[in-house]
C-alpha cells in the first residue's frame, strides 16, 4: 500500500506540539480568546472541538473521493455544521449553565479554521485512521494551547483555577488583589501575545540547541 | 421616534462599545493576517461589511419568514406551528457561502484592480467569524429561543425586524473596518521598530489589540449617555425613568454600565462581580 503522506501516528504526536493549532499555526485564535476566562469554559470548548473535530474528519475520509474540487469547502462546512448543531443541542441539554456561559461560540466552531484547515489538508486526502489520529492530536494540542492561557487567565485574574480558590480572599490587597483585565477582552490580547511570544522563543532556543548539537 | 433611537443604540452599541474584533473576538484571522498596510486594511473592512450586510439581509428573512418557531411561510405549508431553528446554522453556511460568491462577481466585473488584489483572501471570508456571528445575532433576536440560540435568551423583548437586524450587520462591519484600519496604522509604524524576535508577526499585534481593547473599554456608557440625549429630546420629562431599562438595554446587545466593568453580560451568561465600582 503506497504510503501518501504522513503515518497516522506522525499525525497524532504532530497535532500535539510540533504543529500546534495556535501557537504554530495561529488558526482558531477566535475560541481561544473568547473561552480562555476560565479553565471550566475552556475545558468544555475543546470537548466540543474534539467531538467535532474527529467526526467531521472521519466522515470527510470517507467521502474523499466524491467531493469536487471547487465546492469541497462548502461540503466541508456543511459537514461541520451539521456536527456543531449535535454538539450544541448536546451541550445545552446536559451542561445549560456552561452552553450559557460559551454562548455563540460554540456555533462558531463551524467556521473555526483549525477544522477546516484539518479537513482540507489531512482528511481530504488520506485513510480514515490517519484522519482520526490527526483529529486526536489537533485535539490535544488545542486543549494544551487553551489550558495554557485559560490558567494564566483564571489564576491571574481571580485566583482560582477550575473553580477551586487558589489564592485566599483575606490576602490583603497589598500582596495581592486580582488582575481583573486578564478576565476581560485585553487581558486575552495580552495574555496570548505574551505566551505566543514564549512558544515562540522556547522553539528558538530548542532549534538553537539541535543546530549546535 | 423610539425605533430610531433603538436603531441609533444598536448602532453605536455594534460600532464602537461591542465591537466585534475587540470585545466579541470574531474576524481575528482577517485582522493579524490583512492589517498590514491601510489600503489593503480598508479594502478587507470595506469588502467584509458589504458581505455581513447581504449575509444579515438574507439571514434575517429565513429566519423571520421560515425557520423560527411560528414563522409565516412554514405554517402556511405545513398547517401548523413548527420550530425549524435546528437548521438555522446549515442555512447560515449556505447564504454566506452565496454571498460571498455574489460580492466576487460583482467585483469582479466592476472593480477588477481590487478584485485582483485581494487574490485568495476573498473566498476566505467566507470562514470569517464576524459574519456567522452577526447572523447568530439575529437568530438570538428573532427566533424565541427554544433549542438553537436558547443561550441568548432575551427575557421577552421585542423581535428585531429588518431594520435592527441591517443597524447591526452594517455598523458591526463598520467597527470592524474602524478596528482594523486603526491596527493597520499602528502596524505600519511598528515595521521601524525593534521588535524582539520571537514577538514579530502575530506576537506584537496580539499585545497591541490587547491596548486597542483597553482604549475601546473606555467607550462603555456611551449608550446611556446617546440615549439620555434621544430620549431628553423627545420626552424632557421622563428623561429619568428610563436610563437602563432591562429590556432597551438588552434588545440594543449593551452592557449596562453600572459598575464600572461588567463582564460578558450580553449572552446572559453568569456575571462574575469581581471588580468593584470606582
Amino acid at each position: 500500500m503506497a504510503k501518501d503522506g504522513p503515518a497516522p501516528l506522525e499525525r497524532f504526536i504532530n497535532g500535539i506540539l510540533p504543529e500546534n493549532p495556535v501557537y504554530r499555526q495561529l488558526l482558531g485564535m477566535c475560541p481561544t480568546l473568547a473561552v480562555t476566562g476560565n479553565m471550566k469554559a475552556a475545558m468544555t470548548m475543546s470537548g466540543a472541538v474534539l467531538f467535532v473535530l474527529f467526526c467531521a474528519n472521519i466522515i470527510t475520509s470517507l467521502i474523499r473521493g466524491l467531493l469536487k474540487p471547487h465546492l469541497r469547502i462548502l461540503v466541508f462546512t456543511l459537514t461541520i455544521a451539521t456536527f456543531v448543531t449535535i454538539a450544541d443541542r448536546l451541550l445545552q441539554a446536559f451542561l445549560y449553565d456552561m452552553s450559557k456561559e460559551l454562548g455563540p461560540y460554540v456555533p462558531l466552531i463551524i467556521v473555526n479554521c483549525i477544522i477546516i484547515c484539518r479537513c482540507e489538508v489531512c482528511a481530504s486526502k488520506q485513510g480514515v485512521l490517519t484522519a482520526a489520529s490527526d483529529a486526536v492530536g489537533q485535539s490535544i494540542g488545542f486543549t494544551l494551547a487553551l489550558a495554557s492561557i485559560a490558567s494564566v487567565r483564571e489564576i491571574l485574574g481571580t485566583g482560582t483555577w477550575f473553580g477551586l480558590t487558589l489564592i485566599p480572599a483575606d490576602v490583603p490587597a497589598k500582596v495581592w488583589s486580582t488582575w481583573s483585565v486578564m478576565i476581560l477582552p485585553p487581558g486575552a490580547f495580552i495574555a496570548l501575545g505574551l505566551l505566543l511570544g514564549a512558544a515562540n522563543r522556547i522553539g528558538e532556543i530548542r532549534q538553537g540547541r539541535r543546530a549546535a548539537v | 421616534m423610539d425605533t430610531i433611537t433603538s436603531l441609533i443604540l444598536i448602532a453605536v452599541g455594534a460600532a464602537v462599545i461591542n465591537n466585534f474584533v475587540l470585545h466579541y473576538f470574531v474576524g481575528i484571522c482577517p485582522f493579524i493576517g490583512v492589517s498590514r498596510r491601510v489600503d489593503m486594511a480598508f479594502g478587507m473592512g470595506c469588502a467584509v461589511t458589504f458581505v455581513i450586510s447581504i449575509a444579515a439581509f438574507l439571514s434575517w428573512t429565513f429566519t423571520y419568514f421560515i425557520l423560527r418557531p411560528g414563522a409565516p411561510l412554514t405554517t402556511l405549508i405545513v398547517g401548523r406551528q413548527v420550530d425549524l431553528t435546528i437548521l438555522s446554522y446549515i442555512i447560515y453556511i449556505f447564504v454566506i457561502a452565496s454571498s460571498v460568491q455574489f460580492v466576487e462577481m460583482y467585483l469582479r466585473k466592476f472593480f477588477p484592480p481590487l478584485y485582483k488584489s485581494f487574490g485568495v483572501y476573498l473566498p476566505l471570508i467566507t470562514t470569517n467569524c464576524a459574519i456567522l456571528f452577526a447572523c447568530l445575532e439575529i437568530l438570538k433576536r428573532v427566533a424565541v429561543p427554544t433549542g438553537a440560540a436558547a443561550w441568548g435568551a432575551t427575557g421577552g423583548a421585542a423581535i428585531w425586524g429588518l431594520g435592527e437586524a441591517m443597524a447591526l450587520a452594517i455598523f458591526g462591519g463598520v467597527g470592524f473596518t474602524l478596528a482594523i484600519v486603526i491596527m493597520a496604522g499602528i502596524r505600519e509604524e511598528l515595521d521601524h521598530c525593534d521588535v524582539p524576535k520571537s514577538l514579530r508577526g502575530a506576537g506584537i499585534t496580539l499585545l497591541v489589540a490587547g491596548i486597542l481593547a483597553l482604549a475601546f473599554m473606555g467607550f462603555t456608557g456611551v449608550d446611556t449617555g446617546v440615549k439620555k440625549l434621544l430620549v431628553d429630546r423627545e420626552k424632557p420629562q421622563s428623561a429619568e425613568v428610563k436610563s437602563t431599562s432591562p429590556d432597551k438595554a438588552d434588545n440594543a446587545g449593551i452592557r449596562n454600565p453600572q459598575s464600572a466593568i461588567r463582564l460578558r453580560q450580553g449572552y446572559g451568561g453568569q456575571v462574575r462581580n469581581q471588580v468593584a465600582s470606582p
